[in-house]
């Protein structure tokens, strides 16, 4: 049941988007998120749109699983929009209702922050469905080196991500084992209050916690018999390497931005 | 004469902190037990005799409370040994989850490659190797936790193969696995014997598993009790059961019919041996 569960979003594929190097992709994404920020009215955010499609396009990623990335957002995208439209009081009022009063500005900027919430949220989605989070992970550690030097843990901080996107599915796993063993001892989790279901939650977490323990320090020793000795040193067989592609990617993605300035400037 | 691996009077203890007052538990009482480059050696105990902390000890995960312990006449006391041993030894775990650490087959193959700080392209190479040498090549690019117990467990394998380490110490590899698994286990652990010269000190439950090996040390209450070949050892079959320990069945069968007053061989360990012996019985009968 638990086990067909797959590890974040990541759709494998072999598009000119999936190709990108995991830094330069993240970066480009950041970059996006900025632009989107600086948008300052609807043609502006038009050519983050039109920026958002075409990438999409490129990568291949069915247009259904944009619009299901969305779903989660809704509540979001509904409260900002219920917000701006009524507490934005400048303008000229086209509806009117004791307090409650709707202008054209407060139309305007609801429809702007619906949609730079979307692109905000298609763009990073277009990063995770073409990137393993094994590849982000190391982009992130990559990216964060230089932190080193401020004695901040990247090495550690990426290895203890690996870990985890490792276990995940050996967890779940385990979790289902115990759910069925306590359900064959005659525990009840699917009745009840939910209180009740709670409190049955109880017998799964704790041996799935001491079994975690286990793991980790059997893992350790592991690690440890395969001379891991922290970051000092190491070398990874998988280099990451910027193409022709990543050049053409960053220059697309500036030009776009650049076309965000200069409609932020000339229509006011 | 130098031996490869080398434990002299190994005492290991550790302290329960849980209990009030703590207890001392010893686990190893004056071991010594010397492996040569080269031997397949079985270790057979209970659980808790202290074979598994004894085989730790060989690649300085536990390090002795007095005795001493050489790799490759390196001792495991000198902190700056520490790498070269760990590389020398290899040691894989009984449960292949909990020693695979990335998230793509290859990938965790490179690990301790990585750790030692070898090249990009050498490791590359090395992958592919180790990965050929334990038939997982066409699966380099998988998730883990997508294979079967016996193909995660090579993979293991494959990972401390990467090392290229004169020796792997196995600690009860095949006990979580099934029939075929135990079996694609078994015949990449001995090929790795013959063909590489790789040493191995094979922890097992198995019997049939020890007989294959070189040489058998039995372990009981943190002492070596028995050691020989694997002939001398399940030929003493009253003894083992005293230990509470098994023999193969094909031994079982020939003690049995010895006590019958059959005249079979005592030494039996092998069914090729049996069905030979039996065969040559039955001849005479005639």
């Amino acid at each position: 049941m638990l086990k067909d569960i797959t590890l974040g979003q990541y759709l494998p594929g072999t598009s000119p988007v999936h190709k990108l190097d995991p830094r330069v992709k993240l970066v480009l994404t950041v970059e996006f998120i900025v632009m989107l920020f600086c948008a300052k009215n609807m043609w502006a955010i038009g050519v983050g749109a039109l920026f958002c499609i075409i990438s999409f396009a490129l990568s291949g990623v069915p247009a259904s699983l944009m619009v299901k990335s969305l779903k989660p957002i809704v509540p979001l995208v509904l409260i900002t929009s219920v917000l701006n439209l009524f507490f934005v009081r400048t303008g000229d009022v086209l509806w009117k209702w004791k307090v409650l009063q709707i202008t054209t500005e407060g139309r305007d900027t609801a429809l702007f922050m619906i949609a730079r919430i979307v692109l905000l949220i298609i763009g990073s989605s277009l990063l995770t469905y073409t990137t393993s989070p094994i590849d982000l992970t190391d982009a992130i550690e990559n990216l964060l080196s230089p932190l080193k030097k401020l004695k901040v843990p990247v090495h550690e901080l990426a290895m203890m991500m690996t870990i985890a996107l490792r276990f995940i599915p050996t967890l779940i796993e385990e979790t289902d084992k115990i759910m069925n063993a306590q359900k064959a001892r005659g525990s009840e989790l699917d009745t009840g209050s939910f209180a009740d279901k709670v409190r049955g939650m109880v017998p799964i977490f704790i041996p799935l916690f001491v079994s975690s323990f286990r793991r980790a320090e059997e893992l350790a020793t592991a690690m440890e018999c395969r001379c891991y000795h922290g970051g000092e040193g190491r070398t990874r067989m998988k280099q990451l390497h910027t193409t022709y592609r990543d050049l053409i990617a960053a220059i697309y993605t500036t030009l776009f931005f650049g076309g965000i300035i200069a409609l932020n400037v000339l229509i006011k | 004469m130098q031996y490869f691996l080398d434990a002299e009077n190994v005492n290991f203890s550790y302290m329960n902190d849980a209990e009030e007052p703590p207890v001392r538990t010893e686990v190893l009482k004056n071991v010594s037990l010397r492996v040569e480059k080269g031997e397949f050696l079985a270790v057979l105990g209970h659980n808790g005799s202290g074979k598994s902390t004894l085989a730790k000890c060989f690649n300085a995960i536990n390090l002795p409370d007095s005795g001493t312990v050489t790799v490759a006449g390196l001792r495991t006391d000198d902190e700056n040994n520490l790498l070269p041993i760990r590389r020398t030894a290899g040691m894989v775990f009984q449960n292949p989850d909990n020693q695979i650490v990335a998230t793509i087959v290859e990938e965790d193959v490179a690990f301790a490659l990585e750790n030692l700080g070898v090249e990009p392209k050498e490791i590359r190479r090395r992958v592919d190797e180790a990965l050929k040498t334990v038939g997982m090549y066409e699966y380099r690019m998988h998730a883990p936790h997508k294979l079967s117990g016996g193909q995660k467990q090579r993979v293991a394998i494959a990972g401390i193969l990467a090392m290229n380490p004169d020796c792997i110490l196995l600690d009860e590899p095949t006990a979580m696995l099934d029939p075929r698994g135990r079996k694609e286990v078994m015949d990449t652990v001995k090929r790795l014997n013959r063909e590489q010269g790789v040493t191995i000190v094979l922890i097992t439950h198995y019997m049939e598993e020890a007989a294959q090996a070189d040489r058998i040390a039995i372990i009981d209450g943190g002492e070596v009790l028995m050691d020989g070949t694997p002939k001398s050892i399940f030929s003493q079959v009253e003894t083992m059961k005293h230990l509470g320990l098994d023999v193969p069945q094909v031994t079982e069968l020939a003690w049995r019919l010895r006590k019958d007053g059959f005249d079979i061989p005592a030494d039996i360990i092998t069914e090729e041996e049996c069905v030979q012996a039996i065969a040559a019985l039955l001849e005479k009968g005639r």
